[in-house]
C-alpha cells in the first residue's frame, strides 16, 4: 500500500481566487456578526499586515483598502468534493480528509509510472486548477497526511522506513487526538517517536483508547477506516459572478474555467458528454437557459469550450447576470473515434465529427447534414434528411437540383428531351400527386426536370434542374 | 561596340536573371471530361487549390463539371462538403452519377457565414473537397479560401454570378460555362499554362 495526500492549506481563497484573479490584499472572513475575524489571506494582504485570526476591525484599522469576502463552508465542502473527483483519475480509492484528499496509488503506478512521475502528473493537475497544494507520499494515509502538515513533497515508501520519518514530527502537528495534542508536551514529550515509545499500557490507561487506535493507524497496524470517495453521477457547478454581467463576452473566461472544470472532472470518471446546460442566473430567479448539445460524446477541455462559446454568443441577455452554473446529467461513455494507422489525411487535420460540431455550435443545430433517399416516388418526399442510404437507385432520369417547391416556367415553349414519367401517388394521405414529368430544355439553355398535367403539355412547373 | 562578352561571365556576375518555366501543377483529378482534361494544364482539377466556376444562370451543367470528382471522392470514402448551394441536391440524380451521399455534408450557413464555414472546412483538412455559392465574395476573401484550400489539402470550388468575370481572381482555375448557343466551358484563367483559345463542349446530361 502508498497512500498519496494532498494537503490544501487554502482550499476556500483557492476557489474563489480562480475565478477572480485580483492583485490586491483579499482576506476570508468568518465569525457572528460583530466579531468577523479573518480567516484565510492572501499574500498581497499578509503583506501588509493582515493576518489569520485578526479582527476585520484591527485589519480595517491597519489596511483602508482590501476586500472581505465571507467565508462559505458549503463552497469549500463542494470544491473538495470536486478536487476528489479529479484525484478520482488516479485511483479508485480515494478519501477525503480534513483539508486533504488522500489516495491509494500503489496499483496506479503500475499505469502511471513511479511515484515520482504520478506526484508531478498530480501536481500538474492541481496547480493548472488553481489550487495549492503540498503533497506526501508514506505507506498508510494518515501517516501521509501526518506528512503534508511537516514538509512538502515528502515520500516515504516503505513500512520501515515510515517510522523513523515519523519520529522527528512534532505532537503539536501529529493530528492526534486533541486532548493528547494538549498535554504530550507538558509531559516533556514532544516528538512523535516519543510518543511511539512509550508502553501501551500506560499510554491506554492516561488517554484512553483512542489515542492508541490513531497510532496504530498511523504506522498502519490498524487499517485506516476512511470511506471511499464515490464520484456523483451528475455534474453541477454553480458560481457567483461578483459583479452583475450586462455583456456575454465578459461570462467567456468563468465559462472556460467551468468548462475545463467540467473536463477535468469526465477525465477522471473516464466519460463524456453528449448534453450540457449552462444556466445564466438573473435577479428574482429568473435565469436563461443555454443548451450545448454535441453529435457525439466528448471530454475534450478545449472542445466542449469552443461549443459552450459558440452557443452563447447567439444569446442576448435579456437582464444582467449574477451567477452561471453549469449542469450535465447525460454523461454516456466516451468511445475515442477509432483511426487508421495508415489514414491519409495530414497530422493536424480536424476529424469530420469535430468539423460538425464546430459548424453547428456557429450556425445552429440543424445547419449540417447529410441526405438521403425514401421510398417515396413523390420527388417533395423523396428524399430526407439521413445517414442511410440502402433504397436502390432510381432508373428513370432525376435531376441533380430539386427546387424546394416548383416554380411556372417563364420564357418561349420549351424543347422537350425525354419524358413523360407518370408519378401518381399519395392519394391515400391526402398528398395526391398526378404529373407527367419531363426532361426539357428552356430558352435559356438550362436542362430542367418539369413537369405539367397528365397529357397536356402545358402549363409547365420546373422541380429541378439537370445542372 | 565594346567586345563579345561571354554569356556564362554575364550570368556568373548575377547581373542577368534567367527566367525559368513556371511549374506545372501536377494534378490526379480528372474532370471525367477528356476534352477539358486534355487542355488543363494539370490534367483536372488543380489540387489543393481554388477552382472558379462562372454562370449565366443555374443548371447549365455547373454540376455535371464536378460530379465524376465527387463520385470519386466519395466511393474513396472522402468526405465532400456543399457550403449553402441555391437548391436542395436532389439525392436520386446525384446516385445516379454515383455519388455515396452518406459522405456529402450540406451545409446550411447563411450569408455572412458562408464564408467562413467554407474556409473551416477548407482548413479542417478532413475534407476533400468544398463547394460553396458565395453571395458576396471580393478579392481578398477569394485568397482566404485559396490559402485555405492550401492549408487543408482540399479542392475547393466556388459557384458565382459571370458577372465577375471582369474582376481579378486568386483562383488558380477560372472556368466559365455558357448555355447558348450550345453547352461549353471556357478557360479563363489557368496556373501553370495558357489558356486555350478554343472552347470545350460541354455534353448534355444522359437521359
Amino acid at each position: 500500500m502508498l497512500w498519496a495526500c494532498i494537503y490544501l492549506p487554502s482550499l476556500a481563497l483557492d476557489g474563489i481566487l480562480r475565478r477572480r484573479p485580483t492583485e490586491g490584499p483579499l482576506v476570508l472572513v468568518d465569525g457572528p456578526i460583530n466579531a468577523r475575524t479573518i480567516v484565510s489571506a492572501n499574500d498581497a494582504a499578509r503583506a501588509a499586515g493582515l493576518h489569520v485570526g485578526q479582527r476585520l476591525s484591527a485589519a480595517q484599522a491597519l489596511l483602508s483598502q482590501f476586500d472581505a469576502i465571507p467565508y462559505d463552508r458549503e463552497s469549500v465542502e463542494r470544491w473538495h468534493q470536486f478536487l476528489a473527483a479529479v484525484a478520482y483519475r488516479y485511483s479508485s480509492e480515494v478519501s477525503l480528509l480534513p483539508h486533504a484528499i488522500v489516495l491509494e496509488v500503489s496499483k496506479s503506478m503500475g499505469l502511471f509510472g513511479p511515484w515520482p512521475r504520478l506526484e508531478s502528473m498530480l501536481r500538474a493537475d492541481f496547480t493548472d486548477l488553481g489550487f495549492r497544494h503540498r503533497m506526501a507520499a508514506a505507506p498508510t494515509a494518515h501517516a501521509a497526511h501526518v506528512l503534508t502538515t511537516v514538509s512538502d513533497g515528502q515520500a516515504v515508501l516503505t513500512v520501515d522506513t515510515l517510522r523513523n520519518a515519523l519520529q522527528r514530527v512534532s505532537i503539536v502537528k501529529s493530528r492526534l487526538p486533541e486532548k493528547a495534542i494538549a498535554t504530550l508536551p507538558s509531559m516533556g514529550i514532544r516528538t512523535l517517536g516519543q510518543v511511539l515509545a512509550l508502553p501501551r499500557d500506560g499510554l491506554r490507561r492516561r488517554f484512553g483508547v483512542e489515542l492508541l487506535a490513531s497510532l496504530d493507524r498511523l504506522t498502519g497496524d490498524l487499517p485506516s477506516g476512511l470511506e471511499l470517495y464515490r464520484p456523483p453521477d451528475t455534474f453541477d457547478l454553480r458560481i457567483e459572478l461578483l459583479h452583475e454581467v450586462e455583456n456575454q463576452s465578459a461570462l467567456i473566461f468563468p465559462v472556460r474555467r467551468m468548462v475545463d472544470d467540467l473536463a477535468a472532472y469526465l477525465a477522471g470518471r473516464d466519460g463524456g458528454v453528449q448534453r450540457f446546460l449552462l444556466r445564466l442566473e438573473h435577479r428574482e430567479g429568473h435565469f436563461t437557459d443555454v443548451p450545448v448539445g454535441l453529435l457525439a460524446s466528448e471530454r475534450d477541455g478545449a472542445l466542449l469550450f469552443e461549443f459552450a462559446r459558440g452557443r452563447l454568443e447567439h444569446v442576448t441577455l435579456p437582464e444582467p447576470v449574477l451567477a452561471l452554473r453549469l449542469i450535465a446529467r447525460d454523461l454516456p461513455a466516451f468511445v475515442p473515434a477509432g483511426r487508421d494507422l495508415f489514414d491519409e489525411r495530414h497530422a493536424n487535420a480536424l476529424p469530420i465529427e469535430q468539423l460538425r460540431e464546430r459548424l453547428r455550435a456557429r450556425l445552429g443545430d440543424g445547419a449540417v447534414y447529410r441526405l438521403g433517399s425514401t421510398q417515396d416516388p413523390r420527388p417533395e418526399r423523396a428524399q430526407r434528411e439521413a445517414t442511410h442510404d440502402e433504397v436502390p437507385i432510381e432508373p428513370h432520369p432525376r435531376p441533380t437540383w430539386l427546387l424546394r417547391r416548383p416554380v411556372p416556367l417563364r420564357g418561349g415553349n420549351p424543347i422537350i428531351l425525354a419524358g413523360p414519367e407518370r408519378v401518381e401517388t399519395g392519394w391515400w394521405d391526402g398528398g395526391e400527386v398526378c404529373r407527367d414529368y419531363y426532361v426539357i430544355e428552356t430558352s435559356l439553355g438550362q436542362e430542367a426536370w418539369a413537369f405539367c398535367a397528365p397529357d397536356e403539355q402545358t402549363g409547365w412547373m420546373i422541380h429541378g434542374w439537370f445542372a | 561596340m565594346n567586345a563579345v562578352v561571354p554569356l556564362s561571365a554575364l550570368l556568373d556576375a548575377r547581373q542577368v536573371w534567367r527566367g525559368r518555366a513556371p511549374e506545372v501543377p501536377i494534378g490526379d483529378q480528372p474532370t471525367g471530361l477528356r476534352a477539358l482534361d486534355a487542355v488543363l494544364p494539370a490534367g483536372g482539377w488543380p489540387e489543393a487549390s481554388l477552382s472558379e466556376i462562372l454562370l449565366p444562370v443555374d443548371g447549365v451543367g455547373e454540376l455535371r463539371l464536378v460530379l465524376p470528382m465527387l463520385a470519386r471522392l466519395t466511393q474513396g470514402q472522402r468526405h465532400v462538403v456543399i457550403v449553402s448551394p441555391p437548391y436542395a441536391p436532389c439525392v436520386a440524380g446525384w446516385r445516379q452519377q454515383g455519388v455515396d451521399m452518406r459522405r456529402v455534408e450540406i451545409v446550411d450557413a447563411g450569408e455572412k457565414d458562408v464564408l467562413w464555414a467554407t474556409e473551416q472546412c477548407l482548413r479542417s483538412g478532413s475534407c476533400a473537397a468544398v463547394l460553396a455559392w458565395p453571395h458576396h465574395a471580393d478579392d481578398r476573401a477569394l485568397r482566404r479560401l485559396q490559402v485555405a484550400a492550401a492549408t487543408g489539402q482540399a479542392l475547393a470550388f466556388v459557384f458565382r454570378d459571370r458577372s465577375h468575370l471582369s474582376n481579378a481572381s486568386p483562383a488558380a482555375l477560372r472556368l466559365e460555362l455558357e448555355a447558348l448557343p450550345r453547352p461549353q466551358v471556357w478557360v479563363r484563367k489557368c496556373r501553370g499554362g495558357a489558356v486555350p483559345a478554343q472552347a470545350v463542349p460541354l455534353p448534355r446530361s444522359v437521359h
